[in-house]
């Protein structure tokens, strides 16, 4: 199933700090190609009785022509504020936004034109009239011409399965249809830049895999620069080649999934079952004790890939117990991103 | 110019259809403007009998056609409240608006005059058979007339519109603005001359009501559809129609401009 949720810290360990040191270069390169360029952005919101709030505090990242950036936080990190000043919905307290070489509140108009975006929780179609009637007035707001948008609709309309779902009004579409019919209404006018906020949020495992492979092809036949937040780490893997962490409204890393991991030191974890009750298995190199269950019988270590290997952990528990059996843990990319807010502002860059 | 219309009016289109999904509405619709009309004949026409012969140039008749007219509009031009907009700024879901490349208040105007349209097909022209039927209606003295009347009802809907857009933005600065939406309904009904004619109104309060745009959502299309008003009289009237809708959807334009800087769209 490729929407598993553990990934390999080995297999994109090698170097992978230089990976995102190297994304700088590139950045500062096509910097004049920057599809999305945002400097010391920040964006504070007045909160009545309280102190106020800086959802987006002092960013700075750009995005190139042709790159899948995947944002992602905790809720409340400030991903959807950063989306809105991008597309003009908000204005920033200080710092500048640049979408698609335009200054997102000036130029909002002419900006809509040119980007596709997906609120995940929010919906452009219109909800009493048939899904097809949506997509021709949204054809006709993006001026398409009608055999063009004619040609567009159809296409989308294959690609994401929504034939049957023409005919009917948008309210009794089911979560998975709706999500597909947003984001063919935002790509109806073959966007330079996509911004998915939450694409994926409530769907079923094969809309989510359906939702994917559309965006790859997309993306693949289009060279469509695209901007993803999510919480589905699967999102990520599939989608992205690049990711950034935001926190409290800050950067807390850019660079690539496996960089991620690699930097905050994701740890894989033994699980052994022994043949009877055994003390804590304290004192094996390289491993930190997470706990026991059934008075010793399995026991749970903890050790990083870059340390020691699964078979110098087992050799050293075999030495100490007789084994029965054993499994390992993958770290799980979302434990890896919480490990990043866990640690000191910004103490960790890529 | 040609993509503008297309686009504007599939959005108008929107609007009708969208209005039209609901049946049952629609003829609940028909039966309260029914009994409201002739309840509202009823007092009128008493009111003018009592007094003698006419009150202000209404007789009996003038009167029932007042108020059947009134009847015919009140479907289409939305005197009572509109909150769409502070609705979708209350919840974010304004962001979608501010995602097209259309001026919301164009587009919202534009399915408001569709919702209009339907209303006054499927709501107000009922009201015409029944009012006729029940206590007699006047009509506009020619085909000029009658071509002034319906472009006045066309502009009446969309000064309707525009006013409520602009108490809307209100939303922009304001969370709450129910209280000031209702406030804004009284006052509109009243001086739109719906309750009793403008004409009835003491002299300072005419002038109060003239100043405003009201007098043009009920009472001017009733003076150009009821014959109260005929060719020039009622070309001027539909003249300072056009001109409330040119001064309310600048004030649109340019309240949506500093709202949106103002906008405040705070998580999801």
């Amino acid at each position: 199933m490729t929407t598993g949720r553990a990934f390999r810290p080995t297999a994109g360990r090698p170097d992978d700090g230089s990976a995102a040191a190297a994304h700088g270069d590139a950045d500062s390169d096509a910097h004049s190609d920057a599809v999305i360029s945002v400097e010391r952005l920040t964006r504070v919101f007045r909160r009545r009785g309280d102190t106020d709030l800086a959802a987006v505090d002092a960013m700075t990242f750009s995005v190139g022509r042709g790159e899948a950036v995947g944002y992602i936080g905790a809720n409340g990190a400030g991903k959807s504020t950063t989306i809105k000043m991008l597309t003009g919905i908000l204005a920033p307290t200080s710092g500048t936004a640049r979408t698609c070489g335009l200054d997102p509140m000036r130029g909002r108009r002419e900006l809509a034109r040119r980007i596709g975006v997906v609120f995940g929780q929010r919906s452009q179609l219109w909800w009493d009239l048939p899904l097809g009637e949506s997509f021709d007035i949204l054809a006709a707001i993006h001026r398409l011409e009608p055999r063009r948008a004619a040609t567009r609709v159809g296409q989308l309309i294959e690609l994401l399965d929504l034939g049957p779902t023409l005919a009917q009004p948008v309210r009794s579409l089911s979560l998975g249809q709706r999500m597909r019919a947003e984001v063919a209404a935002a790509l109806l006018h073959e966007p330079e830049l996509i911004i998915l906020d939450e694409p994926t949020i409530g769907l079923d495992v094969l809309s989510k895999a359906r939702l994917r492979e559309f965006l790859i092809a997309q993306r693949r036949e289009h060279g469509t620069t695209l901007l993803l937040t999510t919480h589905d780490m699967g999102d990520i893997e599939r989608l992205c080649d690049r990711v950034l962490v935001v926190d409290h409204g800050r950067l807390a890393f850019d660079g690539t999934l496996s960089g991620l991991a690699g930097t905050v030191g994701a740890q894989r974890v033994l699980i052994v079952d022994l043949d009877r009750p055994t003390d804590a298995l304290h004192g094996i190199p390289h491993t930190r004790w997470l706990g026991a269950e059934g008075e010793g019988v399995r026991q749970r270590l903890a050790f990083d890939a870059a340390d020691t290997t699964a078979a110098a952990v087992l050799a050293a528990v075999a030495e100490r117990a007789t084994l029965r059996d054993l499994s390992i843990e993958e770290p799980d990319i979302e434990d890896v991103v919480r490990r990043i807010y866990s640690a000191p502002p910004g103490g960790i860059t890529g | 110019m040609r993509a503008d219309l297309r686009t504007y009016g599939l959005l108008a289109r929107a609007g009708f259809r969208r209005q039209a999904t609901y049946r049952l509405a629609l003829a609940a619709g028909i039966v309260t403007n029914s009994v409201f009309g002739v309840i509202r004949a009823s007092i009128l026409m008493g009111a003018v009998a009592g007094a003698g012969a006419t009150v202000a140039g209404y007789d009996e008749r003038a009167m029932s056609s007042y108020a059947w007219w009134g009847q015919v509009l009140l479907g289409s031009v939305a005197v009572w409240g509109w909150s769409e907009l502070a609705d979708r700024v209350r919840t974010g879901d304004i962001a979608a608006d501010f995602l097209r490349p259309v001026p919301p208040y164009l587009s919202y105007l534009a399915a408001d005059l569709g919702r209009g349209a339907l209303a006054l097909l499927v709501r107000g022209a009922p009201m015409i058979v029944i009012g006729s039927l029940y206590s007699g209606m006047t009509f506009p003295a020619g085909p000029v007339e009658w071509v002034l009347g319906l472009v006045s009802i066309a502009l009446a809907v969309a000064i309707a519109f525009l006013g409520h857009y602009l108490v809307n933005c209100i939303a922009f600065w304001i969370i709450e603005i129910r209280g000031i939406l209702l406030a804004y309904g009284i006052v509109a009904t009243l001086f739109a001359g719906l309750y009793v004619p403008v004409h009835w109104f003491p002299d300072w309060l005419r002038a109060l009501a003239a100043a405003t745009p009201f007098p043009s959502l009920i009472q001017t299309p009733i003076d150009i559809l009821s014959g109260y008003a005929a060719g020039p009289g009622a070309a001027r009237l539909v003249a300072i129609q056009v001109g409330w809708v040119l001064g309310l959807g600048i004030g649109a334009a340019l309240t949506t401009a500093a709202g949106r800087r103002r906008l405040e769209v705070q998580g999801g």
